[in-house]
């Protein structure tokens, strides 16, 4: 007769934890935070979130229903006395079982793995967007610990903001003059790794004008949260606009004014009316073997000195990942 | 002459954080105590003879276990740091510099101090008395793997309050960890204490396989093995060939950064890209090291707790060879954002993806064993009842990441630290647990009390979903790893907010692991187990608890994996065995060399750390004289005689 509250107790306990833990962690899923990886604004974005959804209701498929299986199999055979379902303790094979279990997930995977494929060689990441504009160069370099925009179409640089022009491809020319760093705007499309000695190549479009951010990454050392940046999508016209702007507004910059900002710190947001010629030429080949020159510059790694150095050579080592 | 020791006082220590300040108090507290204690108790001779110069597999294992521990609660409060910098935007609680350090250890901490060492106690412990063996191959070696890692470890956490922590992340990618970007000598004391760790876990690698190998009780054929050996053996193939690319990559590191090698350097010619390769080719295969031990020990569990034979136990030793093998060809995946083009990516994730095959047979094959059983809810079977679920989730966000197209969206970002630490903690710590609360009985003779470990069981598991669940979706809102600190306009704090309230349950819940434990030792009288508390089915449980130093009076035969289970049922029947006939058995001595010997190296380790020739040589040269001195020592054996074992045996079996 006492046993009856103490077992109603017994549920109501794991129901109230079982809801607070599921409030507690749904709540802030739900508190307003943008996904920005479920929300692209461009093709790239958008196909990588296809995929993503394609991949995760095939897993689910096999998934949910095991899940289940697995919560009926607990209950069904738990050790009470008063159970009465059957017990083999012996019962330890069945082929018939095992190729099933086998198939499924070869299957399943099998699947998948076609889905891969086709959508690895579709969205590699230096293979040209099809549209009808052609699309605009612009060269990232990241640095200790900020990121640099070159516009060698336009001349210009900003450092720490991007602006694009909306509804046209975008061609990013990658590369570091600090530890690999990795370019990432969420909703624009995935990432790809800045790594110095080399330029890497990177499409993305977006198709509506807006303002979206991208950040580095992969760490990088001391403040490398710090390198968030804006990208402002806008219509041609505003963005050659923009471009006369910083033409008019801003100081060039110079091989000295990039030798500062290279060097470790953070930086506010800037504009430069034009850069040193060839100066994304120069990060990559940076590191370019010379036989001759390569032992008196042993020790040296003063980023004014081995660029001057380089400056002559003629083949530039670049990696553009292309198939 | 002041000045310049108070110069060198002030570079050598770490200075300047009050948080240091207190672990220096409480190290020195923690420390002053220790000798106290044993002086004050005279326990110097006894943990000298007991402990430090034993050979015995058990006492080594259990050593592991407690190292391990320790590991877990500073990893543990690596975490808790960070959970704490994080709990809110613009925190000021760590500065970035310090940030950078505490993740860094955290990961390397886990990983190599924790998971690795709790996985070769278990080994320690477990593998001989599967296999009716009375000790491993190679005793000696198994001694000296363990102090090579526990010296290895304290190197690495030295640098927490000397000379500073590496802060380059747990991999240490170059030129970030190159003298270029980290002049410190905190990514030195990463590389010597793995290092001489790594010596150690490749040791007990090729033990373990020899020793599983040539020590099977007779009758043990391969597919008689019980299946946490079979794990064991498995992962000892994964450790054989990856352990050697660690030792190697991080060879050239240092040849980088002491003799001015440019192997990962950016300039004259070095490629930071070869370390990434190379680091991973050890790293992938790493964490199937890890957690295909778990893996035996829920096969084991599920088996014992549903009192039914494993299913499908082919296809189990099938699925984990396949897995071992498979586990060689992924290492890329966690780079294909590196612009390796889509040949590479395509081949890389489709090897990743096969992996979840072998796992996903795995997973049908503990429930089927479950199907058709009796489950019973004891602390051992909670833990791997909670494993199935997070195991499952985890392995499918896995699958998800190894889509590499997707990987470009989700690298880097929080939804892959929700993943790995959802198979990590989800697989292998709650593996481990699991596998400790089974076997604590079979260790220490006595039993842990149920209910504070339901209570660590709830608070560890809730707070496990409370902590990482969020974190796939703020890594979906496009936060990435390693940042110290965001804006309020980013939209994360309510998801960072949740995640380290979880994170503070789960340290409850290890808060209640130590009470259990202290509760326990404080009460072992009362709560004395027996030789087979959990009516177990293979050979551990057939001897008494402690296990006697030898292990098995009589050598038993093992004609069948359910060996133990086997004879209960032909005792139930009325056939008992014949009486044992004793023989001497034949022991390895203990012997002060595997200490002094990874004392040499740490010695000589530092002297690396800090580019002290003189004291490196110094060590290196105490490392020799030890390898000598153990090849002219002849008396390293001795036979206990059967007088002896009478009375042991007497007295155990008569206390059961």
């Amino acid at each position: 007769m006492n046993k009856k509250p103490r077992s109603l107790i017994r549920i109501i306990i794991p129901v109230v934890l079982t809801l607070v833990t599921i409030a507690l962690i749904v709540w802030p899923m739900l508190a307003g935070g943008q996904y920005v990886v479920l929300d692209p604004k461009g093709p790239i974005g958008a196909a990588q979130k296809d995929l993503i959804i394609i991949s995760t209701l095939l897993c689910a498929v096999v998934i949910v229903p095991v899940l289940i299986m697995s919560a009926v199999i607990v209950w069904r055979y738990r050790d009470k006395p008063e159970n009465k379902n059957e017990y083999k303790p012996n019962w330890a094979h069945s082929t018939k079982a095992e190729v099933i279990w086998w198939t499924i997930p070869i299957v399943i995977i099998g699947l998948l793995a076609i889905v891969t494929v086709r959508y690895t060689y579709d969205l590699e990441p230096s293979k040209p967007l099809a549209h009808e504009k052609e699309p605009i160069t612009i060269q990232v370099s990241s640095l200790d610990w900020k990121w640099l925009f070159l516009y060698p179409e336009q001349g210009i640089a900003t450092v720490n903001t991007l602006n694009i022009p909306a509804d046209r491809p975008v061609k990013f020319e990658l590369t570091a003059d600090s530890p690999m760093n990795s370019f990432w705007i969420p909703q624009l499309g995935g990432q790809i790794y800045t790594m110095s000695g080399m330029a890497m190549t990177l499409y993305l479009q977006a198709d509506h004008e807006g303002q979206y951010w991208g950040s580095g990454a992969n760490f990088t050392g001391e403040h490398f949260g710090e390198m968030r940046f804006d990208v402002n999508a806008t219509s041609d016209e505003e963005f050659d606009k923009w471009v006369a702007e910083v033409k008019q507004q801003s100081q060039p910059m110079t091989q000295e004014t990039y030798d500062t900002l290279a060097k470790p710190g953070t930086s506010n947001v800037a504009y430069y009316s034009a850069f040193p010629e060839g100066l994304f030429q120069k990060i990559v080949t940076k590191y370019v073997v010379d036989g001759k020159s390569a032992h008196s510059k042993h020790e040296g790694s003063s980023s004014n000195e081995s660029a001057a150095g380089d400056k002559s050579l003629s083949v530039p080592k670049l990696n553009t990942s292309t198939n | 002459m002041l000045e310049r020791l108070k110069e060198f006082a002030s570079e050598f220590f770490v200075t300047g954080d009050p948080l240091i300040y207190g672990a220096d108090v409480a190290i020195g507290i923690t420390m002053i105590t220790i000798v106290t204690v044993l002086t004050y108790f005279k326990k110097w001779g006894w943990l000298w003879r007991n402990w430090l110069t034993t050979v015995d597999h058990k006492k080594i294992g259990i050593m592991y276990i407690i190292a391990s521990i320790i590991m877990l609660f500073r990893g543990g409060v690596d975490a808790l740091m960070m959970r704490l910098q994080l709990a809110m935007p613009n925190m000021d609680f760590l500065h970035p510099e310090h940030y950078n350090q505490v993740f860094t250890t955290h990961g390397t901490i886990m990983i190599l101090f924790m998971a690795m060492p709790f996985m070769f106690g278990l080994f320690n412990v477990i593998v001989p008395l599967q296999i009716g063996a009375r000790d491993v191959a190679f005793p000696f070696l198994n001694a000296l793997s363990f102090w090579l890692f526990f010296l290895g470890a304290m190197l690495f956490n030295l640098s927490f309050v000397i000379g500073g922590s590496p802060d380059a992340g747990w991999l240490s990618y170059p030129p970030l960890s190159e003298l270029s970007h980290s002049p410190g000598v905190g990514q030195n004391f990463y590389i010597w204490g793995i290092q001489i760790s790594g010596i150690g876990s490749l040791a007990t690698g090729i033990n373990f396989m020899v020793t599983i190998i040539k020590m099977r009780a007779p009758g043990m054929k391969w597919m008689k093995l019980p299946m946490f050996t079979w794990s064991v053996f498995s992962t000892c193939i994964i450790i054989l060939f990856a352990f050697p690319i660690l030792t190697v990559t991080l060879a050239l590191l240092f040849l980088d950064r002491f003799a001015g090698a440019h192997f990962f350097t950016l300039d004259l010619g070095g490629n930071p890209m070869m370390y990434i390769n190379l680091i991973w080719m050890w790293g992938h295969p790493e964490v199937y090291i890890v957690v295909l031990p778990a893996f035996g020990v829920f096969s084991e569990i599920v088996s014992t707790f549903s009192k039914k034979k494993l299913f499908g136990y082919k296809s189990m030793v099938f699925a984990m060879l396949i897995i071992s093998f498979l586990s060689f060809f992924t290492w890329a995946h966690h780079f294909f954002t590196m612009g390796s083009g889509a040949d590479v990516n395509a081949f890389f994730a489709v090897t990743t993806m096969l992996i979840a095959i072998p796992t996903g047979v795995k997973i049908f094959n503990w429930l089927f064993t479950m199907y058709k059983g009796r489950i019973r809810m004891a602390t051992p079977m909670m833990w791997t009842l909670a494993f199935i679920p997070c195991f499952i989730v985890g392995g499918m966000t896995g699958v998800l990441l190894s889509v590499a197209p997707a990987d470009f969206q989700f690298h880097n970002s929080y939804f892959l630290i929700a993943h790995f630490h959802q198979v990590l903690i989800g697989g292998v710590v709650f593996g481990y647990f699991a596998g400790l609360y089974y076997w604590w009985p079979k260790m220490f003779g006595f039993q842990l009390e149920e209910k504070l470990g339901k209570w660590a069981f709830w608070t560890w598991n809730i707070g496990f979903y409370v902590c990482f669940m969020p974190q796939y979706a703020v890594g979906l809102m496009g936060m990435t790893r390693r940042l110290s600190t965001y804006g309020w306009d980013t939209g994360w704090w309510e998801l960072n907010f949740v995640s380290t309230i979880g994170a503070f349950l789960m340290g409850v819940g290890f808060l209640f692991q130590v009470a259990q434990i202290a509760d326990g030792i404080r009460k072992y009288k009362t709560l004395k187990a027996s030789g087979d508390p959990w009516d177990g089915r293979t050979l551990e449980w057939s001897i008494p608890s402690p296990a006697p130093e030898y292990n098995f009076a009589v050598t038993p035969r093992g004609d069948d994996v359910d060996e133990w289970w086997e004879e209960k049922e032909r005792r139930a029947k009325g056939i008992h065995p014949p009486e044992p006939v004793y023989e001497p058995i034949h022991m390895p001595k203990n012997s002060s060399i595997p200490f002094i010997m990874s004392v040499f190296w740490f010695v000589a380790g530092f002297g690396f750390v800090f580019g002290w020739l003189w004291m490196a040589i110094l060590g290196l040269a105490g490392v020799g004289i030890c390898m000598i001195a153990r090849s002219f020592s002849y008396d390293t054996d001795y036979y206990i005689p059967v007088d002896e074992i009478k009375r042991t045996e007497a007295s155990l079996r008569g206390s059961v």
